[in-house]
């Protein structure tokens, strides 16, 4: 395999990896959010709060995954 | 393929300083700001107010209200800054959505050759913005802290001597902060560019029509991470002025 074809592989696999754990962090918290509020309709404001700071954390991750993928791809 | 450059391009430069193309379209956002702000405070002593300063008026109080939840009374003091960081975000986010916005081109000469570069680009789509937004922010928590705590309270959080446990949660205390820095600037630079490249490419595969849902998705995205913004600025910031044991 030449240099391009392995750069190619690379810029896939690390965000294709990457994003696995974010989404699957993703996923529980905005489960669990969905069970907190079925289990307490009045605090609503305070968990959709924690839950777009917990998400934006999560988040991150996967974004860091997407600028080593980007850096590789266009440097 | 169409061309993505990860940095932003000097389109001309003044006395020496190279202005780049993100630094034009932030030029121009700043201005629209600074309009909408003199705009309001024109109109909050008019007898006969329009609809657009109540629409502006309503997001300030939704904003407030939502900050209100995380910093108390303190609310009053710190407005300004957490408003400002969320609304020049928002601002420039939406600037980069607007059409033209890196699609409009202009000829430079570039190490001898002409080459074409888009006029305007997002001003978050470049990492010195993002990163000197998360400079400011991370520095105004320190300010803040030192200024309700007291230096030497303050700096208590760091540097413990007290006994060997609490010299190392000093010492990840450092790190942390540094790591904020990296966090707050990759977080929104990533998501903003991404969401270009996103369009760029949706553009060239369908020309038509195709880009439509992923420009609402930006609009979106744009909105969360300048709310994102804010809001961990806040939370950061109500950890830095609380008391600690």
């Amino acid at each position: 395999m030449d240099s391009e074809g392995l750069k190619a592989l690379a810029v896939a696999l690390s965000i294709g990896l990457g994003s696995v754990g974010p989404a699957t962090a993703i996923g529980k918290i905005g489960s669990k959010a969905m069970e907190a509020l079925g289990r307490n309709p009045e605090a609503e404001s305070s968990i959709r709060t924690t839950m777009i700071l917990s998400i934006a954390f999560a988040e991150a991750v996967a974004i860091y995954a997407l600028v080593v993928s980007l850096i590789l791809m266009f440097t | 393929m169409p061309e993505i450059n990860i940095k932003a391009e000097p389109i001309f430069s003044v006395f020496g300083l190279h202005i780049t193309n993100s630094l034009f379209t932030s030029i121009i956002a700043t201005v629209t700001f600074l309009l909408i702000a003199i705009y309001y405070s024109k109109q909050i002593t008019a007898s006969k107010k329009s609809g657009f300063f109540y629409f502006v008026h309503f997001m300030f109080k939704s904003i407030n209200d939502l900050f209100k939840s995380i910093l108390g009374d303190n609310i009053k003091f710190f407005l300004p800054l957490v408003l400002s960081f969320f609304l020049f975000i928002l601002i420039q986010n939406w600037f980069g959505l607007l059409p033209g916005v890196g699609s409009v081109t202009i000829a430079i000469k570039e190490y001898g050759k002409i080459v074409h570069v888009p006029i305007f680009r997002g001003g978050n789509a470049d990492l010195n913005t993002t990163l000197a937004l998360a400079l400011i922010s991370v520095v105004m928590i320190q300010f803040y802290g030192v200024k309700f705590l007291g230096f030497l309270q303050y700096i208590k959080k760091f540097i413990d001597l007290s006994n060997p446990i609490n010299f190392f949660v000093g010492v990840l205390e450092i790190i942390s902060e540094i790591s904020k820095v990296l966090s707050f600037a990759f977080r929104l630079f990533g998501n903003i560019f991404a969401g270009e490249v996103l369009l760029t490419i949706v553009a060239f595969l369908v020309p038509v029509l195709a880009s439509f849902p992923f420009i609402i998705l930006e609009l979106f995205v744009g909105f969360v991470q300048a709310l994102v913004f804010a809001m961990l600025t806040t939370v950061f910031l109500n950890g830095a002025i609380a008391k600690h044991h």
